[in-house]
Order: structure tokens, then C-alpha cells, then sequence
């Protein structure tokens, strides 16, 4: 065996036991029928697929891309001058860079509870703006898909920042000058020069955030209570609670391939660009 | 003050937070001219095209493009244009997008027609939907000029444009934005420290050193008369014998005058060079015909013409 292999070796065995073998289970538990207390029985069906295009479901499919398209954009929105800003501090780049992965120290579940206790009837917040009295009531900060969407950026903006900043990092100073130079004031340089520079930035962060965003169960399960559910609430939801294991598989390999068919088309159209 | 020039610099000082880049630095640009700056690298003619261009501001004094003061105009709003050392091409754009990139600023009407005219000029014209990066060296110095002549710029800057080519081909644009430059009757300002490219292609030369100008004038000016043994020492070859100055092509070996013995013959084609040593132990070069046959350690003598002398 070459030595190349024997370093991969481990590796892939990781992969298959803990990727691909489930995968196959989830494959397989999709085509069966559930079993009366969870599990699988046969006979083998392929319902659990089209029970997807019911209302109920395809709702909520549709709200989850939706909420994590809405917090792409924000964390492009917001990440975008921040990477910039950072591209261009100089010296101070590495500090700048360690605060944006600071809180990657801490727990993502321990972070989200933080949100809750800042944004729920009593939390800092409402309490604040009532010891003001701005407000008479607390505002119903929480459990709704604004609390999602403010969980999903604040979790995920680190990952769209990395990667626009790795572009932006390499754009070559001179190419601002020769547009300004040509006469394109600093709006018509962003637009006509760094944008379109940066795009494979912006692709490789909006993949990094979108994808995560469109399969999250923590966030919407704390901060998005009972009236906010997305499609890996419903899965999770399958698999307890409902004890439909079938079609929470269905569910699982539905998201997964909006995710992959999502990426796919970004990609292709990328190629085109470049 | 008569305004004869389109481009004049008052003054003009830059210091950065090391050094002095720029010392009160007065000039004066006629229209249509072909202008060098020349100097050795870090003499601060870059920085000169810079503050010229908006990219660096003055510490102290006052650049005036068409009898207006631009020390307070951004980049942008300064009639002047710049090819750029590294030409700087923007990469996602074709060849065609990046000469039009600065028209889509100015509207106005006829500018595809002048995009394809000034294509045409820079021998593009089949190139247009090519990227920067499927060009070669020489097609991209020329987009990088097309991008700018099109604007129609009151000054053209160029920053070692030519720095970026191998030397075959420097020798033949030479020629080329000679022309290109007589026939737009656009004011280039040139800025080289290649004192055989400022010769050949100028109309004025300034030749700087440490952040001051040394000297102005036509090329002949400052290589026949040069005010200063720096502008002397710089452009081409000067003998010092006794304090006077003397270019090895004013040298010439006889039977009589100066007693000398050959230490070092270099046959370069279309002469010999010929080094010789004085007894007092002071090297002189001088250029003979190719056929000449010296050798090392042979005893010479050599003169040169009084009017050939260069005072300083």
C-alpha cells in the first residue's frame, strides 16, 4: 500500500462508517412503511415521497428556504463592508479576523440560549426599554421567524465574512486606482469592479451560509417556538414525537437535495462567469 | 502667468512618514508635448504622476491642469488619465469593456464609434471580446493606452509603461507610441528611469534625483550640456580627466596627446569600447570603430575636441 493511502485510509473508513452507511440506511428506511411504535416495516412505497407535495409540508419547505435565502442576504449585506474594512486595516488584519471567529469559543447551543434570555417578555431588552417606558407591554421579540432569522445571522455571518475577505484581500489595489482614474466615482468602483471581483467570494460564502441556514434545527428550535417550523424541526419532529421514520428519511434526502441541486446551479453559473 | 502650459507644478513637495519623497518640484508642461520624467528608481517621479493623478495629495504646493488648480479634485474628476506600471487591465472585462469602462462616465454620444477608432489605433481591432488574460504583453501595454487615450485626456500619464516588456519589444513601441502620441496630439507625460527611452521619445526631459529636479530640457540639451555632474553621470557615459567632462565617443585614440595604456576591449558590433588607464591611475573609456584591433596592455594616446568638454 502506498504510503499516500495508508494516511487516507483512516480517513475514509470515517467517512463511509459515519457518511455513506447512513445514507444507505436513510435511503433504504425512505422506501419503507413506518412501524407502529417508530422503525421500519415493509411493505416498500414510495408515499413518503409524495406526501411531500402536501400543503402542510411543502410549506414549510418553501418558509425554510425563504428564512435561509433572507439571512444569505443579510449576512452578505452586513458581512460584505465588514470583510472589506477588514481586507483593508493593514496590520490589524489578523486581530480584526480573530474577532470575527471569537465566538466559536463558546457553544453555538449556549450562544442561541443567550439570545433567548435577551430577547424573551423578560429579558434585557424589554426590560430596558420598560424601565424607560418606552413600552408598557413587552414586545414578542421571541418566538417568531424574526428571532430565527436574527439567530441565523448572528450564527452565520462568520462564514460568509471569511471567505469574502479572501477575495477581497487578493484584489489588487491598483485596479481601484485605474477606475477611479477612468473617471468611476467610489459607488460606480464597488459595482463595476469589486462586486463582480469578489463574486466567488460572495458564491463561496452564500453556499456556506445558505446551506446550514436551510437545515437548521437549533436555531428555529429555540429562538422560533412552535410557530415558526422548518424543515429540520420536521424531521426531528419524525423521527420522535410522530414516530415516522420513513418520512422523516424522505424528508432528510428532500433537504439534501435542495441543498446539492441549490449549489450545483450557483456553481455552473459561476464557471460561465469566470 | 501666461498659460502655455497645460500642465504646471508649483512648488510641489510630498513627504510620507519616513522620507521625503517630492522636494519643491516646479514645472511647466507645454500642450501636445512628449514630457519624461527620468530618474533612478526612488527619485520620486512616481510620486510626481501620482499626486498628478489624484492618487497622493501634495504636503505642500500646487498642480494646475488648464489654468485650474486641482490639488482638491478626487481621481475621478481630473481630466487626465494613466496607464499604469502594471497596466492594471481589469480582468472579468474584455478588451472592449475595458476601454469603455470610462466612457460609461462621460456621456457622451459617438462613443462606440470612437471606441472601435481608438482600437483601430492600437492595432486591436480583431481583439475586442478577448480578456486580459488571453492577451499578450505587448496587446495588453496597448489596451491599458486605448483605455485612456479614449477618454480624450488633457494629459496622459504613463508610468513606466514600457518596464513590463521584454527588451526586444520595448525598442519597437518606442517607435510606435512616438507616433501615437504626434498623431492624437495628446501631452504625455512619461516617467522612465531608462535615460535611452527618455532620449529617443522626448521632447523635454526632466531628469530628477532625491525627490529634485536636476534638469530640464530637449534631450540634446541635457545630454550635451548638463548642468550637473548627477545629469552627466546619468545619461550615458562620462569620462572625468582632470575635472572636465568627456563622453567616450569624443575620446579618440591617436598617435599623439594623453599617454595611456588599453586594460579592457569590448567588441559590441557597431564599435569597440575601448578602457583605458592614465598614469595617474584614472580610467577613461572611449569608442572606436569595430575594426580596430587593441589589446590589453597596449600604450595609446589619446585626445579629444575643447568644444566636446563638458565645465560643471
Amino acid at each position: 500500500m502506498k504510503l499516500r493511502n495508508a494516511f487516507l485510509a483512516p480517513t475514509a473508513i470515517l467517512m463511509a462508517v459515519t457518511m455513506l452507511a447512513p445514507l444507505a440506511i436513510i435511503l433504504v428506511y425512505s422506501f419503507l412503511t413506518r412501524g407502529a411504535y417508530g422503525g421500519v416495516e415493509p411493505p416498500s412505497t414510495i408515499e413518503n415521497y409524495t406526501r411531500l407535495w402536501d400543503p402542510v409540508y411543502a410549506t414549510i419547505i418553501i418558509r425554510s428556504l425563504w428564512i435561509a435565502a433572507v439571512a444569505t442576504a443579510l449576512c452578505l449585506i452586513l458581512g460584505f463592508p465588514l470583510a472589506l474594512f477588514i481586507a483593508r486595516s493593514g496590520a490589524r488584519k489578523n486581530m480584526y479576523l480573530g474577532l470575527v471567529i471569537l465566538p466559536f469559543w463558546t457553544s453555538f447551543l449556549i450562544r442561541t440560549y443567550a439570545w433567548m434570555f435577551i430577547l424573551r417578555d423578560t429579558g434585557i431588552v424589554n426590560s430596558i426599554l420598560q424601565s424607560l417606558g418606552v413600552i408598557r407591554e413587552p414586545l414578542p421579540l421571541l418566538y417568531n421567524s424574526g428571532a430565527v432569522i436574527l439567530g441565523l445571522v448572528y450564527g452565520f455571518l462568520p462564514f460568509m465574512v471569511l471567505p469574502l475577505y479572501a477575495t477581497l484581500e487578493r484584489l489588487d489595489p491598483s485596479l481601484l486606482e485605474a477606475a477611479a482614474d477612468l473617471g468611476a466615482r467610489p459607488w460606480d468602483t464597488l459595482m463595476r469592479v469589486i462586486l463582480p471581483l469578489c463574486a466567488p467570494g460572495i458564491r463561496a460564502g452564500a453556499i456556506l451560509t445558505f446551506v446550514p441556514c436551510l437545515g437548521t434545527y437549533l436555531t428555529s428550535d429555540l429562538l422560533g417556538g412552535s410557530k415558526t417550523v422548518l424543515i429540520g424541526n420536521l424531521v426531528q419532529n419524525q423521527f420522535t414525537a410522530s414516530r415516522d421514520w420513513p418520512f422523516g428519511a424522505a424528508l432528510s434526502l428532500a433537504l439534501m437535495a435542495i441543498a446539492i441541486g441549490l449549489l450545483f446551479s450557483v456553481r455552473r453559473r459561476g464557471e460561465e462567469l469566470l | 502667468m501666461a498659460s502655455q502650459s497645460v500642465l504646471e507644478l508649483r512648488q510641489v513637495s510630498k513627504a510620507f512618514a519616513t522620507h521625503r519623497a517630492v522636494a519643491d518640484v516646479s514645472l511647466e508642461i507645454p500642450p501636445g508635448a512628449f514630457f519624461s520624467l527620468l530618474g533612478p528608481s526612488g527619485c520620486g517621479k512616481t510620486t510626481i504622476l501620482r499626486m498628478i493623478a489624484g492618487f497622493e495629495t501634495p504636503t505642500s504646493g500646487e498642480i494646475w491642469l488648464n489654468g485650474e488648480c486641482i490639488n482638491a479634485l478626487p481621481p475621478y474628476q481630473r481630466n487626465v488619465n494613466t496607464v499604469f506600471q502594471g497596466y492594471a487591465l481589469f480582468p472579468h472585462l474584455t478588451v472592449q469593456g475595458n476601454v469603455e469602462f470610462g466612457l460609461k462616465h462621460k456621456k457622451r454620444s459617438g462613443d462606440i464609434n470612437r471606441v472601435n477608432d481608438v482600437l483601430k489605433q492600437v492595432r486591436l481591432e480583431g481583439k475586442s471580446s478577448r480578456r486580459p488574460s488571453e492577451l499578450s504583453g505587448g496587446e495588453r501595454q496597448r489596451v491599458a493606452l486605448a483605455r485612456a487615450i479614449v477618454l480624450q485626456p488633457d494629459v496622459l500619464l504613463l508610468d513606466e509603461p514600457l518596464s513590463a516588456l521584454d527588451p526586444q519589444l520595448r525598442k519597437q513601441v518606442r517607435g510606435e507610441l512616438r507616433d501615437l502620441q504626434r498623431r492624437l496630439g495628446v501631452t504625455f507625460l512619461f516617467v522612465t528611469h531608462d535615460q535611452e527611452e527618455a532620449l529617443s521619445m522626448s521632447d523635454q526631459i526632466a531628469v530628477m534625483n532625491a525627490g529634485s529636479l536636476e534638469q530640464v530640457g530637449t534631450p540634446r540639451e541635457i545630454y550635451a550640456q548638463p548642468r550637473s555632474r548627477f545629469v552627466a553621470d546619468f545619461l550615458g557615459a562620462m569620462n572625468w580627466i582632470d575635472g572636465i567632462g568627456v563622453r567616450p565617443e569624443a575620446v579618440s585614440i591617436t598617435s599623439q596627446g594623453r599617454n595611456a595604456s588599453v586594460t579592457n576591449v569590448s567588441y559590441l558590433g557597431s564599435f569597440c569600447r575601448i578602457e583605458m588607464k592614465l598614469e595617474t591611475g584614472e580610467v577613461i573609456a572611449a569608442l572606436a570603430p569595430p575594426g580596430t584591433s587593441y589589446t590589453t596592455g597596449q600604450a595609446v594616446c589619446f585626445t579629444w575636441n575643447r568644444e566636446d568638454e563638458i565645465h560643471l
